[in-house]
């Protein structure tokens, strides 16, 4: 992945009537980078995506493809292509047809496009004969590769993805989000997926940006935004997660060393992830402890979440190992906490 | 269970079979035999002749039978190109002005097609709506607009309109909106979208609509009548005439039955030609 931007978006912005949908927006996507864009459902991501590859034009601000401005370029003619949410693969053409669509409307000679379909093929591990098969005939996960593959024939300088996975069944997803992330690598091309499933992200992406109400909260590494999010939306959407009030809610907690001297006096939220807290024995310290009793308790395979209600009212998630669960249901008394390490302050405004 | 329902099906469907089969099947089997009875009987007792349909090849009657196909496939063609932005804006555009639409077109229906041609031949005959108000402001006439070709074709074009708006509107309906945005991005222009996506997607409107409008206009009558003035005379005209005034019933029938089966051939080859299925990727 290279530190050069391939797309810059500065200052964009996008109203329909007078609902704007983005807030003049910045982002760079580093070349060969696979960047995941998550949100909520109607946080813009698909108005963003629909921006970028030219199905929209923006109200305001400008889109630079390297150190070309792309936004006043029309779909047709942009180095770039989309993957979309339904395919939209052709049904009245074959496989074959389907993948050489975009050569031939470059008037790529037909026995160049044939070898460039059937090496497609190849790349995305479908057998050389699928080339003559219907799309009627292909399997859901079969026709996600026909889609990839028709969207790499010629060769564009990024790939867009709509929630290309979302309409599958979960184990065909787990494999595809697999099978993208090994084709990014092995492609080396500039990946732009955007996605409700942070899951997906955190699988397949170098980088994810956070998108709500039309701005993004935060774009950095899945496992930076997970464990140092910028914001309590950030921390919530990235998955479950305990919030304390420090400066108001001192009664619950019990910060000891390190954390009492990093966050005790702090204006801010103190976040910690339920796999980070662990059931403390009767008389053994934690930097940051809480009290409380159990009021569910919730098998997850292999691991055991508790959900413990604080002296103050306060519902606290605790994920932890069967093996290192607590004797006793619901009802009994319990102490969980854990290091300063396992803790990140949100400064919030 | 599934056989009794099946039992049950069939019973239900025999009045509406056995309607069908008298109503359609039965003056078509009548006129075929009529088609092969010695000049001018009334009866078919007699033995058959195949002299009616010679008199078709002998009396020039295949020019009639060209004039007809020829204007239908003239007002087909027509037709589609001018129904395709409308049928396109419908399905794909307008939202409850479709509906609108719609029904403005259906309330033409409503008027009997005799009386909607007279309104025409009103509006454009000599000292009519346009040329009489014409030579009123300016002085200066000209013989109408009535009594030739294009004018009948005219006529069949409006005549049918609905015919071919609503199925292609229909058919354009089915072309998912993601599959053009697709083609678009793909690099395709307007003209390839219309070409590789729309038109193979849309294809089951197009046939479904071109083959009625086809049909129709190849036997219609009226419009070569009333707005051609006989300019040319059609089959349909020619059969009329074999059974009324020329009294000769074979030669209405033969005339009609090398209609029936010059427009049921092509209404045929088109539909096991067009493979509307494997058109839209449905095939099995």
């Amino acid at each position: 992945m290279g530190d050069m931007p391939i797309l810059r978006i500065n200052a964009l912005t996008k109203t329909f009537d007078d609902f704007t949908a983005l807030h003049a927006i910045d982002l760079n996507v580093h070349d060969g980078e696979f960047l995941a864009i998550v949100g909520p459902s109607g946080c813009g991501k698909t108005t963003l995506i629909r921006l970028m590859v030219g199905m929209e034009e923006p109200s305001d601000g400008a889109i630079w493809l390297r150190d070309q401005r792309i936004d006043e370029v029309p779909a047709n003619k942009r180095p770039t292509c989309m993957v979309f949410q339904s395919l939209a693969l052709f049904p009245h053409r074959t496989v074959g047809q389907n993948i050489e669509f975009p050569l031939k409307l470059r008037k790529v000679p037909a026995a160049e496009r044939k070898a460039r379909a059937l090496e497609l093929l190849a790349l995305l591990r479908l057998p050389e004969d699928y080339y003559g098969k219907r799309i009627d005939q292909c399997s859901g996960g079969e026709r996600q590769r026909v889609a990839l593959a028709r969207a790499l024939a010629f060769d564009p300088e990024i790939l867009f993805f709509d929630e290309p996975l979302s309409a599958l069944d979960y184990r065909l997803r787990k494999t595809l989000e697999k099978e993208l992330r090994e084709l990014h690598l092995r492609t080396g091309k500039t990946f732009v997926y955007i996605t409700h499933s942070l899951e997906e992200a955190m699988v397949m992406s170098d980088r994810i940006a956070i998108m709500r109400a039309g701005r993004f909260e935060q774009i950095a590494p899945g496992a930076e935004i997970y464990a140092r999010p910028s914001s309590t939306f950030v921390a919530e959407f990235m998955g479950e997660v305990n919030l304390f009030d420090v400066s108001a809610n001192a009664g619950d907690l019990t910060l000891s060393g390190r954390a009492a001297g990093q966050f005790s006096g702090q204006q801010g939220t103190l976040m910690i992830r339920p796999e980070s807290l662990r059931i403390l024995a009767p008389e053994e310290a934690a930097e940051v402890a809480v009290s409380g009793t159990v009021t569910a308790e919730y098998l997850l395979g292999s691991r055991i979440q508790y959900a413990i209600t604080t002296a103050g009212d306060k519902s606290v998630t605790v994920e932890v190992l069967r093996e290192n669960g607590i004797d006793g249901g619901p009802g009994t008394p319990v102490r969980i906490g854990c290091g300063a390490s396992a803790c990140h302050l949100i400064a919030e405004a | 269970m599934r056989g009794r329902e099946r039992r049950l099906g069939l019973l239900y469907s025999l009045p509406v079979s056995a309607f069908l089969a008298l109503s359609f099947l039965a003056p078509i089997l009548l006129v075929a035999a009529f088609s092969v009875m010695p000049p001018k009987v009334f009866s078919l007792a007699n033995m058959p002749d195949f002299s009616a349909y010679g008199e078709f090849l002998t009396q020039g009657y295949w020019r009639s039978v060209a004039w007809s196909l020829g204007m239908a496939l003239a007002a087909t063609l027509i037709l589609f190109v001018l129904c395709w932005p409308l049928a396109f804006a419908m399905a794909k555009v307008f939202r409850g002005f479709t509906l609108v639409l719609t029904i403005g077109v259906v309330m033409t229906l409503f008027v009997s097609e005799n009386i909607r041609l007279f309104g025409w031949v009103l509006t454009l005959m000599k000292g009519g709506l346009i040329e009489g108000y014409i030579r009123h402001w300016t002085g200066v006439g000209y013989d109408g607009l009535l009594y030739n070709v294009p004018i009948i074709i005219f006529g069949l074009v409006y005549v049918y309109l609905p015919f071919m708006l609503f199925p292609l509107a229909q058919g354009i309906s089915m072309v998912p909106d993601d599959a053009r945005q697709a083609a678009y991005d793909l690099g395709a222009t307007r003209w390839q979208i219309l070409r590789e996506i729309e038109l193979p997607l849309a294809s089951p409107g197009i046939v479904v609509g071109s083959l009625l409008c086809f049909v129709l206009s190849a036997g219609a009558i009226a419009e070569s009548k009333l707005l051609g003035g006989q300019a040319v005379i059609v089959i349909a005209d020619e059969v009329e005439t074999a059974f009324t005034y020329g009294q000769n019933w074979p030669l209405g029938a033969a005339l009609a039955m090398v209609l029936i089966a010059i427009v049921g051939g092509i209404a045929i080859w088109g539909i096991a030609k067009a493979d509307l299925d494997a058109m839209i990727g449905r095939r099995r």
